[in-house]
């Protein structure tokens, strides 16, 4: 299984390269948020003071015998003065004309009203900002406006933009360390409940499909809800599967005896040699296939209860030579003896009928497989934890696919002829796992299979 | 100096020249190859010391150096701004205007203090306050009066003696004239009465300090009000006839400027000049020289401060208003 699987992207890059770049704009636009109210704040001071002295000089317009004075004070142009000495431009007109000061200064646009203006304007090879006013003055001769512009070039005011400017850009930078910062931070704490479930699955048994049952955030619900559907129904599936085999199995078996009981008493009946040869074959097949079903009833069996272990403690001696008085008959035909060597009680803690089924494959296989007058050496240790060990006087295991005869079904090379269903050592091999201990298979050095079941 | 030769050649006013010079010097040490043109309205005896340090420093360069006086200096500047590379001038106003309507370059000097300069492009260079200067026989068993107050109680008393013996600047033709009256006229009401007395007692109206130094020296006047006390100070070294006071009540005290013009032809070398101007008036003055006062204040002394408001009284309007009254007082 090992599907290539297709990435696209990283959701831990992809969350931070949005929460940063997110950021860097946000800091941008704080920037120029602050910098632009920064530059309407000292435009505005740079008015009001343009909007002091042009009061001032209009203010000290007055009519003296028909001529239009313009006594204004020192501090009309004394309020300009700047750290960085600004220059200064103002310009007086009288309907319009050029009374005194600065010529090509805006005029004011000749509005009825007194009015205000502010504008920025390129002079002298400079930006000025200009402030303009009138005002209407009545002597004996009529209504003479009295316009007023008044200058100031920009050199203070750029000064302190500039140093807001920095101050801001400073403060921009640093609000984008401390929240890309943060955005990492968030990203590993959005993105570890995903690894810690990725870990968790990781770490499960290969059969246990049973649902997450952690804490997890909301988000990962639906995910995790349809994990936890897609392992309950691949639970049932299994569990669907494995029943009907058990099932199937043990319809067979009882049908199986019946024909294997019509089959021996026509055997005694039947004199004709090639009919007799015809019949025990039939019942060869039949034993095979009995055998077959047995043994799947019993992995179904097993599948079953190492998921639900039901641990007690157990005489290991006990139920070996137990075992080995059981199978006497079977060896006896062959003429095997079965031995059973120990030095002290040995006692395990697990699953009775599991071990108990797992020891009877492992000594039917020696069984099957020694050639009559054998010996069948079985030991039972606990040293450096609890142990069986099956030495048999048969041709031991082909060395080629030794690696996978505890696959399901699978058998050896030389097991041509002999009864088997390919189970035996599957069905060792997972009860050993059931109970944490581990099943090994190797041929003896001095002749014969050995098998070496630990706990 | 014993390596160089100064060559001081002076012309005298009426040369072939267009302008009307007061004075013109040329000075070099020989080999030359620039002619720094210095506008000026300081005394050719008072810039002299400087003007020769620097030709030490710098042998290559012939400095021309053109006295007129500080109205005329502004006009002849505005004109042909290209033809002078430093303008020097004791009207702070007409200077501070130039520089405001962008004749100047802007230096970069690190510790020239800021009170005494003005867009980096306006430097002052000494500290002169305007003084009362008197001829001493005239006050010969009286008291000496040390105000514009104690002044004007001295003329009254004697009204008769006064009688056309009065001097001070015509401010209509002088520019550090105006720039003093407009000053204190800012300052006190003082001013006002005192040239309204002048005025009723008959008063000669100069153009420069140096004319009101001769004629209080030989008697033709026996008052002077605003007279620079550099120059008085300078005559005073010579003749024993003059006192000069500096009014207690407030003294009015001005700073001689200079800026390098924006159309400089030899704008690095006006620039050196301005630099070692500087450092030099940053100095303590030299007794055994008539070099200029220099820029250090005393404590507690104040000068016209440089910025735009000295803009105010250059206004067409407000001078016309200013000159009229100053007329209706002084001339009567």
């Amino acid at each position: 299984m090992t599907n290539t699987i297709r990435i696209s992207g990283s959701l831990r890059n992809r969350l931070m390269i949005t929460l940063i770049s997110g950021s860097a704009i946000l800091g941008i636009i704080l920037f120029f948020i602050v910098r632009g109210y920064a530059t309407q704040i000292a435009q505005d001071g740079q008015d009001n003071i343009l909007k002091a002295s042009l009061s001032s000089i209009l203010d000290a317009a007055t009519i003296q015998d028909g001529l239009v004075e313009v006594d204004f004070p020192y501090a009309s142009l004394s309020m300009l003065d700047t750290d960085l000495d600004d220059r200064v431009f103002y310009a007086i007109y009288q309907d319009g004309i050029l009374l005194s000061g600065y010529k090509g200064l805006p005029a004011p646009s000749s509005l009825t009203g007194e009015t205000r203006t502010f504008q920025t304007i390129k002079y002298k090879g400079t930006f000025a900002r200009v402030a303009n006013a009138n005002r209407i003055l009545v002597g004996e001769r009529g209504r003479i406006e009295i316009s007023v512009s008044v200058a100031q070039t920009q050199d203070d005011l750029s000064r302190t933009l500039n140093s807001i400017s920095k101050n801001v850009a400073v403060f921009g930078a640093g609000f984008f360390i401390l929240v890309a910062a943060l955005s990492y931070l968030a990203t590993s704490t959005t993105i570890n409940p995903l690894m810690r479930l990725a870990a968790s699955i990781k770490k499960r048994g290969p059969k246990d499909l049973s649902p997450f049952e952690k804490e997890i955030p909301s988000e990962m619900v639906p995910l995790v809800s349809s994990l936890n559907r897609l392992m309950g129904r691949l639970d049932l599936s299994l569990k669907q599967s494995e029943d009907f085999i058990a099932e199937a199995a043990h319809r067979v078996r009882t049908p199986l005896a019946t024909v294997r009981s019509y089959a021996d008493a026509t055997l005694q009946r039947v004199s004709k040699s090639e009919n007799r040869e015809a019949l025990r074959s039939m019942v060869r097949a039949i034993d095979e296939a009995s055998r077959a079903a047995s043994q799947l009833l019993d992995h179904a069996m097993i599948t079953f209860r190492t998921d639900h272990l039901q641990k007690e403690y157990i005489d290991l001696i006990d139920l070996v030579q137990d075992l080995a008085l059981r199978l006497s008959p079977i060896a006896e035909m062959k003429d095997v003896k079965i031995l059973v060597n120990y030095k002290n009680p040995v006692e395990i803690h697990g699953d009775f009928i599991l071990i108990q089924n797992a020891i009877r494959n492992l000594i039917d296989n020696a069984l099957k497989y020694s050639p009559n007058e054998a010996i069948i050496k079985i030991s039972v240790g606990s040293e450096p934890t609890p142990y069986l060990k099956i030495h048999d006087g048969g041709p031991g295991f082909p060395p080629d696919d030794i690696q996978n005869l505890t696959l399901r079904f699978t058998r050896g090379k030389n097991a041509n002829g002999i009864i088997g269903s390919g189970l035996g050592l599957t069905i060792a091999k997972d009860v050993a796992n059931a109970h944490n201990g581990r099943l090994e298979i190797f041929n003896h050095k001095k002749g014969g299979a050995c098998a070496i079941l630990s706990f | 100096m014993r390596y160089i030769i100064v060559l001081v050649l002076i012309f005298i006013t009426y040369s072939l020249n267009a302008e009307e010079w007061e004075d013109q010097s040329i000075f070099s040490s020989g080999s030359t190859n620039q002619t720094l043109r210095i506008l000026s309205s300081t005394d050719t005896s008072f810039f002299e010391p400087i003007l020769k340090s620097y030709l030490i420093d710098n042998p290559a360069t012939k400095i021309e150096y053109l006295v007129t006086g500080t109205a005329s200096l502004d006009k002849i500047f505005r004109n042909t701004p290209e033809k002078y590379d430093l303008v020097i001038s004791s009207a702070m106003d007409l200077q501070l205007k130039l520089v405001n309507d962008g004749f100047a370059i802007k230096i970069q000097d690190s510790n020239h203090p800021s009170w005494a300069k003005w867009r980096k492009s306006l430097f002052a260079f000494t500290i002169e306050p305007a003084a009362i200067v008197i001829n001493k026989r005239a006050f010969a068993n009286q008291k000496i009066p040390q105000s514009r107050q104690d002044l004007i109680k001295a003329l009254r008393s004697r009204s008769k003696f006064f009688q056309n013996k009065l001097g001070t600047y015509d401010v209509r033709k002088s520019g550090l004239g105006y720039l003093f009256a407009t000053q204190d006229a800012r300052t006190s009401e003082t001013y006002w009465r005192l040239m309204e007395v002048m005025g009723g007692l008959g008063t000669q109206l100069y153009c420069c300090s140096g004319d009101m130094i001769d004629d209080l020296i030989s008697g033709k006047i026996a008052v002077a009000y605003n007279v620079l006390s550099s120059y008085a100070g300078a005559r005073k070294k010579v003749s024993d006839e003059i006192e000069i006071i500096l009014p207690a009540d407030f003294p009015t005290t001005m700073m001689r400027t200079a800026m390098v013009s924006k159309l400089a032809p030899n704008v690095e070398n006006a620039k050196n000049f301005m630099l070692h101007l500087l450092k030099t008036q940053l100095k303590p003055a030299d007794k055994n020289n008539y070099t200029l006062p220099p820029l250090l204040l005393k404590p507690g002394q104040q000068t016209i401060i440089l910025e735009p408001a000295l803009m105010t009284y250059l206004d067409k309007l407000k001078r016309q208003t200013f000159i009229k009254e100053w007329e209706r007082a002084i001339i009567q």
